[in-house]
């Protein structure tokens, strides 16, 4: 019983998804001109759902005071009350008010996971660049040790190391990066050894241009469409690392409202048929499929493959 | 043959090395701690009286190298020390039984995932851009994008509502065989869906990549049965990247494993590593990291070997 009640609201939310995602594309080229205008209005369905939850969720996020009707930490009731019109969502194990949290979180799990990926790029591609231009021992230096760092499993990695540091979210924050950074160091590393061997950087070389200017003139334009990419799916990658660290107690804190934290402190109301717990997990997944979906039209865009 | 053992030899050696880096971060990255062990062991407690004393108790007093050798020569020997938390406890104690329990959950997720996840890429990339293609392909993207804990709890809320299995798997050490794959069903479940999801989008990749070779197209020109193309010319060199794709998934169980048991309260390596993470409690951490590290490189390493094998081109490869 239990399973076609889930097939049935599984169906109808597809439905309306796929209707909101229509609605929405109508309306972003509607808004638009030219260029913009031509590629939104060819975009696939999936695309564009995407692009409707990660506009939602920016809103959510920047305008969370305003839409959330309780502060993030304050205790409003009793534990574990059930939907009610005062609570939309109910309350948490604490008492605390579950939607209020819910949109807080947005702000805060998002906020951290996408300022952890920037860091992860910044490191992680200037490096890359650095080592397939310069060459030599710096970039066999680089390289060894990111093939250790990669031997190990990034989880457990990142459990090792916050063992030793300790659970902050500035230390949660460096951490993920720096073992995030290994990967992006790799692919930013490969895309530029195609460029680098290309004759109008050997030119560049040769008129005796600095290092700065071969990287930001005539490398950096030529490698930023995979690079890109690579950041939406590294987002994705971050994005689940930090609320896997938070559920398990290691990442984001309490009182900080957090996703992960939040399917972890009401996970026994799942036992007893309250599937409030699943709608934090529920917002993590599907940003994640809504960043996947944005990123695999970019691709296909990027690859001119018309098929 | 002597071709083989020596590409063998090579990769094992190969291996071995990785393991000793890796065993070196994992030790020395203890040394980035401020202050060191004793300190964080006492924590408000500490004063300089009580710290030297713990100090010379751990060896901490010794140079690194010297603690390190110790450290690695024991855990060649499987003995890690003892815990920090549960003073006087060895590590080795601790990880015995949570190892097997970890094992057998690992398999039995393999078990289940292996041969469904090959089946369905298989199947989705010979009917390409069939609505079976389409619908599989995206329920394999959604659930990548799934965090673990999301996947278990729905199936907590849709199985272990109604009765039909268990969403605490407690494992007495008396239950047989059936009894211990009842109990553990819908842990191994959660795995197994998380992992097919991976698996099976690259089973397809590497098929649909095989297919569109060269000489699958002249077998297709002669004339000949499409099954007959499959069986005899493209699977023989399916090996190797099936071989690979289920080496990397099964590194990938290493660490969907941790979050899966904490869900289940499954009496695993991975809930204890959690457990003494937020207790600091960094000897049980090394061990259980560097046991899981080791397999991680064991299954790449063996991935490595079968599709050089598979593929006799790979061996002469400079």
């Amino acid at each position: 019983m239990g399973f076609l009640v889930f097939l049935f609201w599984a169906c109808v939310t597809l439905a309306a998804a796929i209707a909101l995602a229509w609605g929405f594309r109508k309306l972003a080229a509607a808004v638009t001109k030219g260029e913009m205008h031509r590629a939104l209005r060819d975009a696939p369905l999936t695309a564009s759902f995407g692009m409707m939850v990660i506009a939602i969720y920016l809103i959510v996020a920047i305008l969370a005071p305003v839409i959330a009707p309780y502060p993030e930490r304050m205790i409003v009731s009793t534990q574990f009350q059930p939907w009610t019109a005062e609570h939309w969502l109910g309350t948490d194990a604490l008492g605390r008010d579950m939607f209020s949290r819910m949109v807080y979180g947005t702000r805060n799990t998002v906020g951290i996971a996408f300022a952890t990926t920037a860091l992860a790029f910044l490191i992680g591609s200037v490096l890359g660049l650095l080592a397939a231009t310069v060459g030599g021992w710096l970039d066999q230096g680089l390289s060894r040790l990111v093939d250790v760092f990669m031997a190990i499993p990034s989880l457990i990695f990142a459990l090792l190391l916050l063992t030793i540091f300790g659970t902050s979210i500035l230390t949660l924050i460096l951490v993920i990066a720096v073992i995030d950074s290994t990967r992006v160091f790799r692919l930013s590393r490969a895309v530029t050894e195609g460029v680098v061997v290309m004759d109008y950087v050997e030119a560049a070389r040769l008129r005796g241009e600095g290092l700065v200017y071969l990287i930001t003139r005539e490398i950096l334009p030529n490698v930023t469409a995979p690079l890109v990419a690579e950041f939406g799916l590294r987002f994705c990658f971050v994005f689940l690392a930090i609320s896997a660290l938070s559920f398990l107690g290691l990442g984001i804190q309490p009182p900080t409202a957090d996703w992960g934290s939040m399917v972890r402190e009401n996970a026994t109301l799942i036992t007893f048929g309250d599937i409030t717990p699943l709608l934090p997990a529920g917002a993590i997944a599907l940003l994640t499929v809504a960043v996947n979906f944005v990123v695999d039209w970019q691709l296909y865009r990027a690859s001119g493959l018309k098929e | 043959m002597t071709l083989v053992l020596r590409m063998i030899a090579q990769r094992l050696a190969l291996g071995l090395l990785t393991l000793f880096v890796v065993s070196l971060i994992i030790f020395g990255a203890t040394e980035l701690l401020p202050g060191d062990f004793a300190e964080a062991v006492l924590g408000q407690a500490a004063t300089p009286e009580t710290v030297a004393a713990i100090r010379r108790e751990l060896g901490l007093d010794q140079p690194f190298y010297i603690r390190y050798v110790d450290w690695l020569w024991g855990a060649v020997q499987f003995d890690f020390g003892s815990s920090l938390a549960q003073r006087g406890r060895p590590v080795a104690d601790m990880i015995l039984g949570r190892l097997g329990n970890t094992l057998f959950l690992a398999l039995y997720a393999a078990a289940m995932a292996v041969p469904l996840a090959l089946m369905l890429g298989i199947l989705a990339a010979l009917w390409r851009n069939s609505l079976f293609d389409r619908v599989t392909n995206s329920s394999a993207l959604s659930a990548i994008s799934f965090p673990e804990f999301f996947v278990a709890y729905i199936l907590i809320y849709i199985l272990a509502q109604g009765g039909w299995f268990p969403s605490m798997a407690r494992m007495p050490a008396s239950a047989d065989l059936g009894e211990k794959l009842y109990r553990s069903f819908l842990p191994a479940l959660t795995l197994t869906l998380v992992v097919t999801a991976h698996m099976m989008r690259m089973t397809r990749a590497a098929i649909i990549n095989l297919l569109s070779s060269p000489y699958i197209e002249m077998a297709r020109l002669k004339g000949m049965r499409p099954s007959r193309v499959i069986v005899h010319h493209a699977l023989p060199n399916a090996i190797a990247p099936i071989v690979n794709v289920v080496a990397i998934n099964l590194a990938y169980l290493i660490t969907g494993v941790v979050v899966v048991e904490v869900v289940f309260v499954y009496p695993g390596l991975g809930q204890l590593m959690v457990d003494s993470v937020s207790r600091r409690d960094i000897p049980v951490v090394q061990a259980v990291a560097l046991i899981f590290a080791a397999a991680y490189v064991l299954l790449n390493l063996t991935a490595d070997v079968i599709s050089t094998l598979s593929n006799p081109r790979l061996m002469y490869r400079k």
